[in-house]
């Protein structure tokens, strides 16, 4: 469903942060992007709904290929791709529901996303969704006196009242603490097989990763260095990513997950 | 750490000598600067007024004592004008500062080459000048009234807000903005949903805080002919009325009192 | 969380949260401020024709910025300037000297309250004055001339640092202070080691501001007699002579201009 062909991110200043990235993503699939921090991984999934213009290369998602539309059609296909963020990016003076109403702005008109009026049917699913995350009751409360995992819900729901196709999410769990994040990652992948929805994760926490996901890419100065299930992640895959480390204690907590987080939160 | 060696022993400094040397030397230039001014205005000065200074004062202040208090019947429509003259002119103000801000802001301007100079000329242009002589050149070219005394605080507000305001703007947390981008939002809803909510805060402020200061320009005003209180004043102390003069002064007194009180009250409730 | 209070809430309109909560209130406000504008918009007396006749002449002004005239009055311009500069600099030296020991004396954790209390009374007086009116009241006493702009910026500079000051040194850390006076130190011990270092760069901040501040203000104190640049410039906008009101306004600007690019290095370095 999404590909990307050779894709190629230089900046400005002269760091290539993609090295003509080859990846397919199917449907429904939900794959976990890991590697060292600067590794590309962030520019990687900013490149795919364009918030960061590729330098070259191609991303087609469901026949259309997205480097050369206009900003309306890019406007259309961006409602496709729901986002999730590192630190959650609510928009903090606002309430809960303005925030994950927010996610339908790709659909109604200017006048109507500034009177706030917004269709019946999408009120009345983010309500749902808002009911599925369990904070139906905060709906009217300001984004900024939400906990962080409460936070990283709202962001969810913002992101999947978009109806979307495919979910980009860059480090869910960054700030998190390790019981929260769990959670938080339990949450998306639940939410990504009951909407048959397919997601590329960010993640740097590979055993949470491990727990949750089908498939894994490891990405290591951006080019691609491992791409397999997560089973197959050995101590020698992770030093081909990451550089030489002691890698038995993380794979140990792939094997006994619950004790081990259990321990830590 | 500069070392010296006196007597055998080292002892510590904070500065080398030739830093020292370098710093009392700025001092001396500066103390220079300083004398020579002050000589400058002590030539300009005929000391037998100001050795005379005492008197006067106490003269006038005998003169001044008690203020007329009648004369307050004849200032209502001064005080409400002077009103008038503040928040008129800080609400014009704000209509053109907020667009002005928006191109002068890094993040937000359309043309960083073509369109941010200019924005950046206008806060300038409009914020270096007084009020008083926005007023002045107002008057020449509109006539004397109340409404040069609107246009003049609003367009020495202009620079003011639209300044605060693009600092603002400048500092608002781009992952908002992005994460709204990413729902397929245009680029007016990009602004509602993601930089208005951010920047109303610092707005609401702004907006209260040159209101307060507009109170206290539009009082002086009149002095060149522009409206409100400063009429009054002027047109009193022309005619040396000194007990009409201080009454005039402990209304300017009380209406400044009074904007900065509700100006705080207005602040503490937004933030 | 329950279904059935999903399911009551499903079909429901949903509507932001007002700011003001209260229904009445939020109408009462509403329609007492447009009321208000309304009036106050009644009240303005424009004279339109007048206006009309005027836009020729603004027109007129907005070109003259094009071919402004710095040569016909050169002499008076020369002379307004230095004296507006010579009275900035000698008022920002006197003030900023004056007002350091009363910022301290304003400030409630290093200050007894009797000095507390008179510093913050010198304070409120300076700030609830403007330049102009104290400009006018000293011209009365002290004759025309710089003496009395001198005089004016120096008061007006004390009232503005010694508040912010006294502000600053309120809002510090108190640790490292408490450890100098910990270790045994006098009074002025304490404030040169414990209080000064945190509060210099913020010092020098503000007052590069308020050298600003004054040059601005001293181009308008001549509108009363007080010295300066102003002046000269009344005469101009008098004989409706724009193109030399032109240059004075340029010379203004740059000059403003100059000091803040100045100010923004110095702020840069001392932070």
């Amino acid at each position: 469903m999404l590909t990307l062909k050779k894709l190629v991110k230089t900046y400005r200043t002269g760091d290539q942060a993609l090295k003509a990235v080859d990846l397919d993503v199917p449907e429904g699939q939900v794959l976990a992007l890991i590697g060292p921090s600067g590794a590309g991984k962030s520019t990687l999934i900013r490149c795919i709904n364009r918030l960061v213009e590729p330098t070259s290369g191609e991303v087609w998602l469901s026949g259309t290929e997205l480097t050369g539309i206009g900003s309306g059609a890019l406007r259309r296909t961006r409602r496709e791709m729901g986002m999730i963020f590192q630190e959650y990016a609510l928009v903090e003076r606002l309430t809960v529901m303005e925030n994950v109403l927010s996610g339908r702005l790709g659909y109604v008109g200017f006048w109507r996303s500034f009177t706030r009026r917004f269709p019946q049917s999408d009120v009345d699913e983010a309500f749902r969704l808002l009911d599925r995350v369990g904070l139906l009751a905060m709906a009217d409360k300001r984004a900024d006196e939400l906990s962080g995992g409460q936070r990283q819900r709202v962001g969810i729901c913002r992101a999947l009242i978009q109806n979307p196709k495919l979910l980009l999410v860059d480090e869910p769990t960054a700030s998190l603490d390790p019981k929260t994040s769990r959670q938080i990652m339990r949450l998306i992948c639940e939410l990504c097989s009951e909407r048959g929805l397919a997601a590329i994760i960010n993640i740097h926490d590979v055993a949470l990763a491990q727990m949750f996901v089908q498939r894994v890419v490891g990405l290591r100065h951006g080019a691609i260095e491992f791409d397999g299930p997560p089973d197959a992640l050995t101590p020698d895959v992770l030093t081909a990513i990451y550089g030489e480390e002691d890698w038995e204690a993380t794979i140990e907590k792939v094997e006994d997950p619950e004790e081990a987080i259990e321990a830590v939160g | 750490m500069p070392m010296t060696d006196q007597d055998g022993t080292a002892i510590w400094r904070r500065r080398t000598t030739g830093q020292s040397m370098l710093q009392w030397f700025g001092w001396l230039i500066g103390a220079a600067v300083f004398f020579y001014c002050w000589q400058q205005i002590s030539e300009a000065t005929t000391w037998f007024f100001v050795f005379d200074a005492p008197r006067i004062a106490a003269d006038i202040w005998t003169r001044a004592t008690p203020p007329k208090w009648e004369y307050i019947t004849q200032l209502g429509r001064p005080i409400w004008d002077t009103l008038n003259i503040a928040t008129l002119g800080t609400l014009i103000a704000l209509c053109f500062a907020v667009p002005v801000a928006f191109l002068a802001a890094r993040n937000t301007t359309p043309s960083a080459l073509f369109v941010r100079p200019i924005a950046l000329l206008i806060i300038v242009a409009t914020r270096s000048i007084n009020s008083l002589i926005w007023a002045l050149l107002l008057i020449a070219i509109i006539g004397p009234g109340v409404f040069a005394g609107v246009i003049a605080i609003a367009i020495r507000s202009i620079g003011f807000c639209a300044k605060l305001l693009y600092e603002a703007i400048e500092e608002i947390d781009a992952a908002q903005v992005e994460a709204i981008t990413a729902t397929g939002a245009s680029r007016w809803q990009v602004m509602i949903y993601g930089i208005v909510p951010q920047i109303l805060p610092a707005f609401a402020g702004i907006a209260v805080f040159r209101w307060d200061i507009n109170i206290r320009e539009s009082t002086v005003l009149g002095l060149v002919g522009a409206g409100g209180i400063g009429l009054q004043l002027s047109s009193s102390l022309n005619v040396l009325a000194w007990p009409q003069v201080s009454l005039i002064l402990l209304v300017i007194l009380s209406a400044v009192i009074l904007g900065e009180w509700v100006s705080a009250k207005v602040r503490g409730a937004i933030i | 969380m329950s279904a059935t209070e999903l399911d009551t809430i499903l079909g429901t309109r949903w509507r932001r949260p007002r700011l003001i909560r209260h229904p009445g209130l939020r109408w009462f406000l509403t329609v007492g401020f447009v009321v208000y504008l309304v009036a106050a918009f009644m009240t303005i007396e424009v004279n339109w024709a007048r206006v009309y006749e005027g836009l020729d002449r603004g027109a007129k002004f907005v070109l003259a910025f094009a071919t402004p005239d710095f040569t016909s009055r050169a002499t008076d311009i020369w002379e307004g300037m230095i004296e507006s500069i010579i009275m900035t600099v000698a008022a920002s030296v006197i003030g900023i000297s004056i007002s350091i020991p009363i910022g301290l004396g304003a400030a409630r954790n290093i200050a007894p309250l009797p000095v507390y209390l008179v510093c913050r009374g010198i304070v409120a007086i300076s700030r609830a004055l403007q330049e102009i009116i104290v400009a006018i009241l000293l011209v009365a006493i002290f004759g025309f001339g710089p003496l009395a702009g001198f005089l004016t910026l120096s008061f007006a500079t004390i009232g503005f640092l010694s508040k912010l000051l006294a502000e600053e040194i309120e809002s510090m850390d108190p640790t490292p202070a408490e450890a100098i006076k910990a270790s045994g130190a006098s009074w002025t011990q304490w404030i040169n080691f414990g209080v000064q270092p945190q509060v210099i760069p913020r010092l020098i901040g503000l007052s590069m501001y308020r050298i600003d501040i004054n040059f601005r203000e001293s181009a308008i104190l001549g509108l009363v007699g007080a010295g300066g640049i102003g002046a000269t410039l009344n005469t101009a906008f008098d004989r409706y002579e724009y193109d030399t009101a032109a240059a004075i306004l340029i010379i203004i600007i740059v000059i403003v201009m100059a000091l803040e690019y100045i100010s923004g290095i110095v702020r840069a370095r001392v932070q």
